[in-house]
């Protein structure tokens, strides 16, 4: 059994995020990208079934600053091979990215065959999900996201998809398939950073050549701006009685009581 | 293995538990005469599974991968009590706990959630909570005295200040950094911090045996620091100075470094006639392990208590030498692993001894001290009775305003 991992990096929240001059695109000099919260569960749940059926885990991305420590860690971890597409921008529209993924996977020799391409359901820059399904699309191969277990057979899998409101649904799937991955059925594992040393010593990532995509167009945005503070949380200060008559104060002007 | 123990090249390599007997101090392991004394002190001897004792008898016995195959050793906080105890003077704590304690962190199935979080935050942001490392020195801007960064100032310093992640990130952790800039002004000495810059020392990710981690943290800080002209490190982290002044030598950091606590101690003459607010307190002043036990800093924080003018000192049952764990250090993420485990937390143990004291000010010198005391005084219903002070803090109160 073998699995495909896509994997793309967004911006860190973590940093604070700056809006850039031209008012509709982030701000790249103070930019920090890190891996896809959800692509580190499609690795795990690649990994999950590599420890359970064998096979081979091969992770696709695209270039990044720091990109090659996500990718000897993804090794370390247990994945066989790592690829990365070199020459662009790290963070993509989610429609340039499924154009550079698809030519990428149909170009690049020994990518394919495998029997599933997981990688994450969304994104915080594709909050949609539309990464996944046009790349199956492509394929001319079934797809299905929100997964949140798979477990593989001859020709099957068999998945579970969360729905609002705690509710599962069972489903199989024809494989090849292309699964969006919610969350893995564990969480994304830890490895030693001596391990990762290791692998960096006796494990090298190879490169291709981004395909030539035209950029999408299909959405335009037109201005992004920080959200606007609308309220403030006062905080009383006073004796317990004091705090006491401003809060009824407050409660009968509101006229609540 | 590991190149963060704390043995100096003796000409046979690194320090490994194969070549423990090429070494004096690894040598002495195998003098164990096995009292058992290791296991009859340490805070967590139950839950070891493998206590000191035992770990020498597998080590002899050629059985150490059981040892590095069992999680038991998650339970040692590195306290350093058995060390501080075993009549043969073996170095537990320094030699041989953290050879095995890193085997058995690679070897985990599984490691804790919250401790796999700490380690990913601070290998990506420099720090545990997972905090941007750009807003690491933003407390800096409530303190009433400057506090200036040294790449700003772009000049040579007295004492350089490592303000380590707690102090940085945690608002009860500014409460003593304005009072350490407070006191650093009122003896009139010449300081910076490295402000964004600064990463975690790494203390914590070491004891917890992920030993690759404390390397990129040793080598990040060590290219920082000597990008920079200052006499000395100060710095108010406990575990922060055990690391800059134990272990960062060995990787190319030889700096002189004091702890807040010993050098506010070695200035007192030139303190105390600045003390002179009463403060009407009765303190019980807890001994960190890593100043106490591994440092051997009694004296210095109950001679700085016993200088302001109105505390009353205390102490508790178990104090200096005998003191006991707080659980952090080793166990520091591993509180909810712990009780999970039906462990005992060690910090509720500690504030219950300290409130039978009937002090109603737990001095501490440790930043992480701070906070789990204060949770654990809640547990046990003591927090209208005892609140939790850094030495600093009470000493910059004294100060006249
Ligand atoms: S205290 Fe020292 S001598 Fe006694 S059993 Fe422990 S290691 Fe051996
Ligand atoms: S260092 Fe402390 S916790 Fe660790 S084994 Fe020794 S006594 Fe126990």
């Amino acid at each position: 059994m073998d699995i495909l991992v896509l994997m793309k990096v967004v911006p860190d929240v973590v940093e604070e995020l700056e809006v850039g001059p031209d008012g509709k695109s982030l701000d790249t000099s103070f930019l920090r990208t890190i891996i896809n919260e959800r692509d580190d569960h499609a690795l795990e749940q690649a990994l999950l079934l590599k420890d359970k059926h064998g096979g081979k885990v091969t992770l696709l991305t695209l270039d990044a600053p720091d990109i090659d420590d996500v990718l000897f860690t993804a090794l370390a971890k247990g994945a066989d091979r790592a690829v990365k597409i070199c020459g662009v921008e790290s963070v993509q529209s989610t429609q340039t990215a499924v154009k550079l993924f698809g030519e990428t996977i149909a170009k690049t020799p020994g990518l394919l065959p495998v029997d599933l391409i997981l990688t994450g359901v969304s994104a915080i820059d594709d909050l949609d999900g539309l990464m996944a399904a046009p790349i199956a699309q492509q394929l001319g191969w079934a797809y299905t996201g929100v997964v949140t277990q798979v477990a593989l057979a001859d020709k099957t899998a068999t998945v579970i998809k969360e729905f609002a409101g705690g509710v599962r649904g069972e489903y199989e799937v024809p494989t090849p398939a292309v699964l969006g991955i919610q969350a893995a059925e564990k969480p994304p594992r830890y490895v030693p950073v001596a391990k990762v040393r290791a692998a960096m010593k006796s494990m090298t990532i190879e490169t291709v050549d981004a395909p030539a995509v035209e950029a999408a167009t299909t959405v335009e945005v037109q201005q992004m701006a920080k959200p606007q503070v609308t309220g403030h949380a006062e905080m009383i200060e006073g004796s317990p009685e004091e705090v006491a008559d401003k809060i009824c104060e407050l409660l009968a002007k509101r006229g609540l009581i | 293995m590991s190149t963060a123990t704390p043995s100096a090249d003796n000409g046979n390599g690194v320090m490994t538990l194969e070549n423990l007997a090429k070494f004096p101090e690894g040598q002495k392991v195998y003098s164990c005469m096995q009292c058992g004394t290791c296991a009859a002190t340490c805070p967590y001897g139950d839950d070891l599974a493998f206590p000191p004792r035992a770990i020498i008898t597998m080590l002899e016995a050629g059985l150490i991968e059981e040892v590095f195959n069992n999680p038991g050793l998650l339970n040692c906080v590195t306290c350093y009590a058995c060390m501080a105890k075993c009549p043969r003077g073996i170095k537990l704590t320094e030699v041989l706990l953290p050879l095995v304690k890193e085997q058995v962190f690679t070897h985990l199935k599984e490691v804790p959630a919250e401790l796999q979080k700490a380690l990913e935050n601070t290998m990506r942001y420099g720090n545990p909570m997972g905090e941007s490392p750009r807003k690491r020195a933003l407390w800096a801007k409530s303190s009433p005295v400057p506090v200036p960064v040294i790449a700003e100032i772009k000049r040579a310093v007295d004492v350089l200040w490592f303000v380590e992640c707690y102090p940085a990130y945690h608002p009860r952790g500014h409460d003593g950094n304005r009072a350490t800039a407070k006191l650093f002004k009122a003896l009139g000495i010449d300081f910076a911090i490295l402000g964004n810059e600064e990463k975690c020392a790494g203390e914590c990710v070491r004891m917890a045996g992920e030993t690759g981690l404390f390397e990129m943290l040793t080598d990040a800080n060590i290219k920082l620091m000597r990008k920079y002209k200052f006499n000395r490190i100060v710095t108010g982290g406990a575990h922060a100075y055990d690391a800059l002044k134990h272990k960062y030598p060995a990787a190319g950091g030889d700096f002189e470094v004091h702890h807040t606590t010993p050098f506010f101690a070695q200035h007192l003459a030139q303190l105390k006639p600045k003390l002179k607010k009463k403060l009407d307190y009765t303190v019980t002043y807890h001994d960190a392990c890593a100043l106490g036990r591994h440092n051997g800093f009694y004296e210095e924080p109950r001679a700085l208590l016993q200088a302001i003018p109105g505390v009353k000192l205390v102490e508790m049952n178990h104090s200096g030498v005998n003191s006991i764990c707080c659980g952090g250090g080793g166990g520091m993420w591993l509180d909810t692993y712990y009780a999970e485990k039906g462990c005992e937390r060690l910090s509720e143990r500690r504030v219950k001894e300290a409130l039978d004291t009937g002090a109603n000010v737990l001095a501490v010198s440790c930043p992480y001290e701070i906070s789990r005391f204060e949770d654990a005084l809640k547990v046990a219903g003591g927090e209208k009775r005892m609140v939790v002070r850094d030495v600093v803090e009470l000493l910059a109160e004294a100060l006249e305003d």
